[in-house]
């Protein structure tokens, strides 16, 4: 089922409609990203996806934290939560409760969501409120200057890490899915048309969905550790995807290559993990919340991911 | 007339008031808030949400507002600590919001099961940033209903959060009370747009109140809430002029608290010794001013049931008469650094401060107010230094709190009045 979004070779670029450039709040312009960052390919993908369901975005909210994926919802036509630094998904959660019929977005950072803010991730996931949460994985602090991320490879050179970094990371997907996530995918910047197709199945999917974004940050890590810049960068994305097929609990590690740089082997993508239970909202008793019956009509089953 | 607890009572006027979203962590003394909410929310179309944490407590509870319910938190200390980063945050993206803090002793862990009067200054100053808090200080079981109801009105008309100030005792303690449904003026309102939706909605543009009105998510307005610093439009901006402004409107919006809720003046008409006290030691406060009365002090209380902001013209006008001011509160000398300065003459302050868990008794009042009185109008002469007051009675609770000997030396001229009373006690 899933292997449609699998295959690199199908994968070719997302079809510009123009549609997208309607959903953009203009007055917020000129951008605050870096030339060859891949956050706004990313929220390009996510708005073309919004515009081919919506006309406009007065029924979904997005809320984020601080970082750099965070800022991207100030250039969104729609009610926008730029909240404080971790805590997205508690601010989600009450407005969530409080307003089941909206559509809710969060957009969190590596650093957001899975140091500061990773015990609010595991609790969202753990109750697993409907709502979509998009982690922009760039793997380092870019805001504030380069600093080492918890999902920092071992080895990398950060500013915080002159001569390497000593500290494990994280695998954001695995955690998502350990703490309870009914919908968890990794996407890359380097295949937008792959972000839309499984954020497209993570809005539909009723229940917590986690979508991990490997991003770039050409700025910090990539200045840093001589990736190159921003094109480098999405084509070592290209080149160590062979396949999105690999054990989920296969943890990014650094291993040398030819110019002896830390680089990710290989990470999978598309969609990694899918089951189906009841809401918070169902849980509850909220009225107004989608049910996840839904989840099991045969429109969806566990685990397809990874059997595709 | 019902039978309830100060933390139940606070639940009681939450709902009352309209509340309708409730996010909690679990920590004494304020756990029977969270409780109760679990209990009465359901009934009312409410949601209560156990949250992971306080800040994620106090998130969620943003969230809610925004989305258009009438929300609040309560926790003590240590989860008031947590909060305050939310607590900034609502004030600068002005979110209606109530937050209660039922106070344990501190700092630290502390003592999770006795009282305290120590976040007074806490909740004026413990978020980053200059930020003009409201914080409302009820003394009695009815006074937690009435001003948690109250705090709703002032939160939600004026786009700001309001704390609700108490200690474990009033949380604990159990009293009548009359659970009245509630005028609704005293409820308040959110101002709502005029306008209708579209790109020209500025939502932080305020009104003549210098409150700007505030739709719900989701009701077709698409806006921008952010903790920056922001124009009008609610983008970040870095334009010191316009957070210059932004500043002072928000610190004057606030202001108009001082006209809505009434101090409580007793036996003030006359009186030369003036006793400002608040929540649970104004009361005790105002029993000591009884028996002074009957040994032939003129004695007189002014309690604020307003901590933040200060009523400055009103304490003011209180203290115009006063001989000597005796500032009674259970912690080292938080507010009464606030009568000091409206005060603004030393020679009157006589502060009783006590801290380490135990209240401060009616008689302890009695004892301290007699002796200021014994000395007017030398009672100058007898000043104890804020920055270095000990309380007077902490000779009755020696093992609690233990005076190191250097504390009474360095104190030089009034070594030998502190001597004399932790050592004749």
């Amino acid at each position: 089922m899933s292997t449609a979004i699998t295959d690199a070779a199908t994968v070719t670029r997302v079809p510009v409609t123009g549609k997208e450039k309607r959903l953009l709040r203009h007055a917020m312009m000129p951008h605050m990203l870096c030339p060859g960052c891949g956050h706004g390919i990313i929220l390009d993908a996510m708005l073309s996806v919004l515009s081919e369901r919506y006309d406009n975005l007065d029924n979904v909210a997005f809320v984020a934290g601080i970082g750099c994926s965070s800022r991207i919802i100030g250039y969104i036509d729609a009610c926008t939560l730029h909240t404080t630094h971790g805590r997205p998904l508690s601010f989600a959660t009450g407005l969530k409760l409080a307003r089941p019929e909206l559509t809710v977005i969060v957009i969190t950072g590596d650093g957001d969501g899975l140091s500061i803010g990773g015990n609010h991730l595991i609790h969202a996931a753990r109750r697993n409120i409907d709502l979509t949460c998009v982690l922009l994985n760039n793997e380092i602090y870019g805001m504030t200057g380069g600093q080492a991320a918890p999902t920092t490879v071992l080895g990398a050179y950060t500013t915080t890490t002159p001569q390497g970094n000593t500290q494990h990371s994280f695998d954001a997907a695995e955690l998502a899915k350990a703490a309870g996530a009914t919908f968890v995918a990794r996407a890359q910047s380097y295949r937008p048309q792959v972000f839309g197709e499984v954020f497209g199945q993570a809005l539909d999917h009723v229940g917590f969905s986690f979508i991990e974004v490997m991003s770039d940050c050409t700025e910090y890590f990539g200045r840093t550790n001589r990736f190159g810049g921003g094109a480098d960068m999405l084509m070592s994305q290209a080149r160590y995807e062979p396949s999105i097929d690999a054990d989920l609990a296969r943890r990014p590690t650094v291993e040398p290559i030819a110019d002896a740089q830390p680089v990710r082997p290989v990470l999978p993508t598309g969609l990694l993990y899918r089951s189906s239970r009841l809401t918070l909202e169902e849980t509850m008793g909220i009225k107004g919340a989608r049910s996840s019956e839904v989840n099991e009509t045969g429109q969806y089953s566990t685990d397809q991911g990874r059997d595709a | 007339m019902r039978l309830i607890q100060g933390n139940e009572a606070c639940a009681e006027g939450a709902i009352a008031a309209g509340c309708r979203f409730f996010a909690g962590y679990p920590i004494s003394p304020s756990s029977e808030i969270a409780e109760a909410m679990a209990r009465l929310l359901p009934k009312h179309g409410g949601v209560f949400l156990q949250a992971e944490d306080e800040m994620a407590s106090l998130g969620a509870v943003l969230g809610a507002s925004l989305g258009g319910a009438r929300a609040m938190t309560a926790t003590s200390g240590p989860g008031f600590s947590l909060m305050q980063e939310h607590i900034g945050y609502a004030y600068l993206a002005e979110i209606p919001c109530v937050v209660v803090d039922v106070m344990r002793g501190g700092p630290s862990t502390g003592l999770p099961t006795l009282p305290s009067q120590g976040d007074v200054m806490q909740a004026q100053w413990g978020s980053h940033g200059d930020r003009a808090a409201v914080a409302l200080a009820p003394s009695s079981v009815q006074e937690v209903y009435d001003l948690t109801i109250q705090a709703f009105g002032l939160a939600e008309s004026l786009r700001t959060p309001v704390t609700v100030l108490f200690d474990e005792v009033v949380g604990h303690m159990r009293e009548g009370v009359e659970l009245n449904s509630p005028d609704p003026r005293s409820i308040g309102s959110r101002p709502r747009p005029t306008q209708p939706p579209g790109a020209s909605f500025e939502p932080y543009r305020a009104n003549e109140a210098l409150v700007a009105p505030l739709p719900d998510f989701g009701r077709g307005y698409r806006f921008h809430v952010t903790g920056l610093m922001h124009d009008e439009r609610g983008f970040p901006t870095t334009d010191t002029s316009i957070v210059a402004a932004l500043l002072e409107r928000l610190e004057k919006k606030v202001q108009v608290v001082t006209e809505l809720v009434e101090p409580e003046s007793y036996l003030m008409d006359d009186a030369n010794l003036v006793i400002v006290s608040y929540g649970i030691t104004g009361r005790t406060a105002k029993a000591a001013v009884d028996v002074l009365r009957s040994k032939g002090v003129k004695a007189g209380l002014w309690r604020p049931r307003l901590l933040w902001p200060v009523q400055d013209g009103l304490l003011k006008e209180a203290l115009a008469k006063a001989e000597a001011v005796v500032v009674v509160e259970m912690n080292r000398g938080q507010w009464a650094r606030e009568v000091e300065r409206v005060a603004h003459n030393d020679a009157l302050l006589h502060p009783l401060l006590k801290a380490g868990g135990a209240v401060i008794t009616t008689e302890e009042v009695i004892d301290h107010a007699l002796e200021v009185a014994d000395g007017l109008p030398a009672a100058a002469s007898r000043r104890v230094p804020l920055a270095e007051a000990v309380s007077w009675t902490e000779g009755k609770n020696q093992a609690r709190m233990v005076v190191p000997a250097s504390t009474t030396a360095k104190i030089g001229a009034t070594e030998v009045d502190i001597e004399k009373k932790v050592g004749g006690e």
